[in-house]
């Protein structure tokens, strides 16, 4: 019989439980992400529904709704951003301290949805701020805002605190604002923030 | 006779101790955290003042107008006045002049107080 080298698990087989600071600090963010209070359309009534008793979001540690971007740690994107809203939302995400997480709750959020055509509707929120996690659905159901947070969950539980694969919160030379757009004469300016992420270009139908 | 109770004195100093590391130590584990992992990232945005997403509309330290307070004093007078003389009036029948004279004299003062803030226009909204 071979000894087990890893000494962690050796411990473990004893009873004692170590862990490093990295694991400590991301389990302890990782359960108590609390989200910012604000709701945009009809999805924000499925992102209520899921903090009730019957879906009960409290379980994954994330029902303290905070009225104050200072004290949030995660915002959901819940339904259709209209133009108008772009810059109150972006605002909003830099006034948020680090670090700070986006759900891009259904089909508006992600990408204008079924008010695509629209000329109001901005077409994904993912143009001027960071997305972790998209929701697909019109509107999704609470179980797949769950499922994002417990998606989200995951992801901060493997980010690593030191080297090079580090989140951007964590690099100093990363920005934790981004521009705020402003309403121009036919758009929103600029259309989108080409240093977040490049929105596909959806050739016209002929 | 004895004292009761014997009170050690260090056990103060141990728990003043405690107190302030509790509410210090915390601070500065935060701070050795930010200058080992987490770099600040201040910005006017991120630093402006919070008004539900919308663009700050200036400083809210700014001077604010006392005529309120004026007002709220104002208030005050009849507001101490009426429970003067709410058991004043109960009591009335049975009171002597020497009361009565009283009474007029308090409500004389805050008359006199309020003719003159009247004077000075705090009564005046503008």
């Amino acid at each position: 019989m071979s000894r087990s080298l890893n000494p962690t698990s050796d411990l473990r087989a004893q009873g004692v439980v170590v862990t490093s600071i990295q694991d400590f600090y991301n389990w302890g963010r990782k359960n108590s992400v609390w989200p910012l209070q604000f709701g945009l359309a009809c999805c924000a009534i499925e992102m209520i529904a899921s903090t009730m008793a019957r879906y009960d979001m409290a379980r994954f540690g994330s029902e303290v709704f905070r009225p104050s971007p200072r004290q949030a740690d995660l915002m959901i994107v819940s339904g259709t951003v209209t133009k108008k809203m772009v810059p109150q939302i972006v605002r909003l995400y830099n006034q948020m301290a680090e670090p700070k997480y986006v759900i891009a709750m259904g089909a508006c959020a992600i990408s204008g949805g079924p008010f695509k055509q629209g000329y109001n509707v901005l077409k994904g929120i993912d143009r001027y701020i960071p997305v972790d996690v998209h929701i697909p659905g019109c509107p999704p159901r609470p179980e797949a805002l769950i499922h994002a947070l417990m998606t989200l969950q995951e992801k901060i539980g493997n980010q690593q605190l030191t080297g090079e694969s580090r989140p951007r919160h964590l690099r100093a030379n990363a920005p934790s604002e981004f521009l705020i757009p402003v309403q121009g004469p036919h758009d929103v300016e600029p259309p989108f923030n080409p240093d977040v992420w490049n929105a596909p270009k959806v050739p016209a139908r002929g | 006779m004895e004292p009761l109770l014997e009170f050690p004195n260090h056990v103060v100093l141990v728990f003043a101790a405690m107190a302030v590391g509790f509410g210090v130590g915390p601070l500065i584990l935060a701070r050795i955290w930010a200058l080992t992992f987490s770099p600040r990232k201040p910005g006017i945005e991120k630093s402006s003042n919070y008004e539900c997403g919308l663009a700050s509309a200036g400083d809210p330290g700014g001077n604010q107008n006392i005529h309120y307070y004026l007002y709220a004093i104002v208030f005050l007078v009849f507001d101490v006045e009426s429970i003067f003389l709410i058991p004043f009036a109960a009591a009335y029948t049975s009171l002597s002049i020497g009361a009565l004279l009283t009474m007029a004299v308090f409500l004389l003062l805050l008359a006199e107080g309020l003719v003159w803030a009247w004077l000075k226009g705090v009564l005046t909204w503008y």
